[in-house]
C-alpha cells in the first residue's frame, strides 16, 4: 500500500532524510523510531505529500505522491505531529468539515462524525471550540479527523502525545485493531508502545534507516539478549565473577551490582544463548543461595541506545 | 469539474463560517458602515452637492479599502501557517488552487456583503432624487471589482508570512501604492517633473487603480478595465499558489 523508495529531503545544507526506503502492506503496523531531529516527521510529511522529496518515491496503492496527488492523497488519513486543528470552529464543525472534504455528503458526514466520535471519546466536548480543549482531547480530535472517512492507510506522527495513560492505552489498542485491515505507519518515542501496537518497526536516526524488523528480532539484537542473569546472596562478587569466568562456553561476565551481600552478574555466552550454556551456569552456581537465574530477553529501548548515536545518547 | 467545485464550496463555506464565529465580522460591518456613511455625508458633502449621484460616496471606497480589505484579507494564509492547519489543508484530496480559490471567494463574499449593506444610500438618493441607476449599479461594480484586487494582493501577502501583522503592513503598502500612482495629486507632480515624458507618466498610472475605478463611477463598465482588475486578481493569486508551494519545499 506505501512505497518508499530512495526518499531524501535537504533542506539548504542540512540532509534531513537520507535515502530511505520501506514498504508497509496492508495489515501492517509500522512503528517509526528514533531520536529527536531523526527525520520521522520529515519523512512522513514526504509519504503524505505535505513536502515535495528532494528526490526518491513515494507511491501509495497505485497512486505516484508526486505525479498524482489528489487520488493518492484520498487514500491516507493523517494525523501531523502539532495535531493542528481549527480553532475558530467547535469539534463537530471541523469534523463535518473533515469529512466533507474527503468527499462525504448529506448523512455520511453524520455518520462518519458520530463513528469518529464514539472511537475517540469526543462525546463531552462536541459542541466545545477547539480553541477552549485540552491538549489531549485537542490531540484526540486531530485523531478523529485522520480516520474520519476510514481510510486504507493512516499516517499518524506520535498519536499519543500528550494523553493520559488510558487514553495512550485506548488509542494503542485502536491502532491495533485497525491495522489488521490498513496500513499504518506511526512514530513514537514509547518503545513499550512498539511492543504493544507494532507488527514492524524501522528505527531511523540522522536521516537513515539503521534498523527495521519485527519488535522481536530487534530485541533480539539488544545487547544484552542471550546474557545469563544470576542473583546470589552471600557470596563475595569475586568469587562469583571468578567461577562464572571458568564457566564453559561464557565470554566475558560483567558485574551488574553488588549491595548488601547480593550479587547479580550477568554472563555473555560465546555464542547464542542455549539451554546447555543456561546449564551450565547453573552448576557453577550450585551450592550458592540463588535469588534469580534467566536468561535474558534483550529490551528494545536497549537496543535502541546502542544503535542511535544522536547527541543524547553520547553523553 | 464538479468535484473540484465541491472542494471549492466546501473550503469557502469553512472560511464563511470561520468569518462569523468571532464577533470581529460583525465589528468590520459596522465600522465599514459607519465610516462609508461619515464619509459620503459629511466629508463627502453629499447634500451639499445636491445632485442624485452617488459620487461622493464611491469616491472614497479606493481609500476605505485600503486599510479594510486588508484587515479581512490578513488571517487567510497567514493564521493557517501559524496554526499548522495547513499541513492538513495540503494533505486533503484536493489541489492548492481549490484551496487558493475557496478562500478568496469566501472573503471576497464577505467584502460583497459588507458593501450591499450599503443599500440605504441608494434608496437615499432614489428618495431624494432622480439618480441613474445605471450609473450606481456601475459603481458598486467597480466597487467589488477594487475589493477584489485588494483581497488578492493581501492574499499573497498573507501567504508570504506567518505573521498577520506584517501580512495587514505590506498589503496597504502595495494597496496605496496602487491609488498614487494614479491619484492626480501625484500624477500632477510626476507631470511637473517629467514635462517631456508624458508616457512614463501614463504607464505608472496605468497600474493605477483609480484610473480604472473612475470610469466605473460614471457607470461605464469598460472591459479594459474590468480587464485590469481581473489580471490583478489573476496574477496575485497565481503568485500565491508559488508562494505556498515554495514554502514547503
Ligand atoms: N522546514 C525545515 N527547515 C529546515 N530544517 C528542517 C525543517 N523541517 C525539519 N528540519 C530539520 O530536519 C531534521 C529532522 O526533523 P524532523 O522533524 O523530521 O525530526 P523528528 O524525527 O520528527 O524529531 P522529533 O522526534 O523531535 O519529532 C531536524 O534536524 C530539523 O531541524
Ligand atoms: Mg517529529
Amino acid at each position: 500500500m506505501i512505497k518508499v523508495e530512495n526518499l531524501t529531503k535537504t533542506f539548504g545544507p542540512k540532509v534531513a532524510v537520507n535515502d530511505v526506503s520501506f514498504t508497509v502492506q496492508r495489515g501492517e503496523v509500522l512503528g517509526f523510531l528514533g531520536p529527536n531531529g531523526a527525520g520521522k516527521s520529515t519523512t512522513m510529511r514526504m509519504v503524505t505529500g505535505f513536502l515535495p522529496p528532494t528526490a526518491g518515491r513515494v507511491t501509495i496503492g497505485t497512486h505516484d505522491m508526486l505525479e498524482d496527488p489528489v487520488p493518492a492523497k484520498r487514500l491516507i488519513g493523517y494525523l501531523p505531529e502539532s495535531a493542528p486543528c481549527y480553532s475558530d470552529m467547535t469539534v463537530h464543525g471541523f469534523l463535518s468539515f473533515a469529512a466533507e472534504i474527503r468527499g462525504l455528503r448529506g448523512n455520511a458526514i453524520k455518520t462518519a462524525v458520530h463513528r469518529a466520535v464514539e472511537m475517540c471519546f469526543l462525546e463531552n466536548v462536541l459542541h466545545q471550540s477547539v480553541d477552549t480543549l485540552s491538549k489531549g482531547y485537542r490531540h484526540r480530535t486531530c485523531f478523529a479527523q485522520s480516520i474520519i472517512h476510514d481510510p486504507e492507510i493512516l499516517v499518524m506522527d506520535e498519536p499519543t502525545d500528550g494523553l493520559d495513560p488510558n487514553q495512550k492505552h485506548e488509542i494503542r489498542q485502536l491502532i491495533k485493531r485497525m491495522g489488521e485491515k490498513k496500513a499504518i505507519i506511526f512514530s513514537t518515542h514509547i518503545l513499550e508502545e512498539v511492543e504493544a501496537a507494532c507488527s514492524r518497526a524501522i528505527i531511523i536516526d540522522r536521516g537513515t534507516v539503521v534498523a527495521n524488523g519485527t519488535p522481536q528480532e530487534l530485541k533480539r539484537k539488544a545487547p544484552n539478549a542471550g546474557a545469563i542473569l544470576l542473583r546470589v546472596n552471600g557470596v563475595a562478587a569475586e568469587v562469583v565473577t571468578g567461577k562464572l569466568r571458568a564457566v564453559d562456553g561464557a565470554e566475558r561476565v560483567q558485574l551488574v551490582k553488588d549491595e548488601n551481600g547480593t550479587v547479580t552478574a550477568r554472563v555473555f555466552p560465546k555464542s547464542s544463548a542455549n539451554g546447555e550454556f543456561s546449564k551450565a551456569v547453573g552448576a557453577a552456581a550450585q551450592g550458592w543461595r540463588v535469588e534469580e537465574l534467566h536468561i535474558e530477553e534483550g529490551k528494545l529501548d536497549e537496543y535502541f541506545r546502542s544503535i542511535t548515536a544522536s547527541d543524547t545518547a553520547k553523553k | 469539474m464538479s468535484n473540484s467545485l465541491g472542494n471549492i464550496t466546501t473550503i469557502a463555506k469553512r472560511e464563511l463560517s470561520a468569518y462569523f464565529a468571532s464577533p470581529v465580522a460583525y465589528v468590520f460591518i459596522v465600522i465599514f458602515l459607519l465610516l462609508t456613511g461619515f464619509f459620503t455625508f459629511m466629508v463627502g458633502g453629499f447634500f451639499e452637492r445636491n445632485e442624485a449621484n452617488l459620487v461622493s460616496f464611491f469616491l472614497w471606497h479606493p481609500w476605505l479599502y485600503l486599510f479594510l480589505v486588508p484587515a479581512v484579507g490578513m488571517r487567510v494564509w497567514s493564521e493557517e501557517r501559524r496554526q499548522g492547519t495547513i499541513e492538513l489543508l495540503m494533505t486533503m484530496p484536493l489541489t492548492p488552487w481549490q484551496a487558493i480559490m475557496g478562500k478568496f471567494l469566501a472573503s471576497w463574499a464577505f467584502l460583497a456583503l459588507a458593501l450591499a449593506l450599503t443599500f440605504p444610500v441608494v434608496v437615499t438618493v432614489k428618495y431624494l432624487g432622480n439618480p441613474d441607476l445605471g450609473v450606481v449599479a456601475g459603481g458598486y461594480i467597480g466597487s467589488f471589482l477594487l475589493a477584489g484586487a485588494y483581497l488578492a494582493i493581501t492574499c499573497l501577502t498573507s501567504a508570504l508570512t506567518r505573521n498577520q501583522v506584517i501580512a495587514f503592513i505590506i498589503s496597504v503598502v502595495v494597496c496605496l501604492f496602487l491609488i498614487l500612482a494614479g491619484w492626480p495629486p501625484v500624477t500632477n507632480i510626476l507631470t511637473k517633473v517629467l514635462p517631456d515624458n508624458r508616457w512614463i507618466v501614463e504607464l505608472v498610472s496605468a497600474f493605477s487603480v483609480m484610473t480604472h475605478f473612475e470610469d466605473f463611477q460614471r457607470g461605464v463598465v469598460d472591459s479594459r478595465h474590468l480587464l485590469f482588475f481581473l489580471s490583478v486578481i489573476g496574477f496575485s493569486l497565481f503568485s500565491t499558489s508559488v508562494a505556498l508551494r515554495s514554502l514547503r519545499s
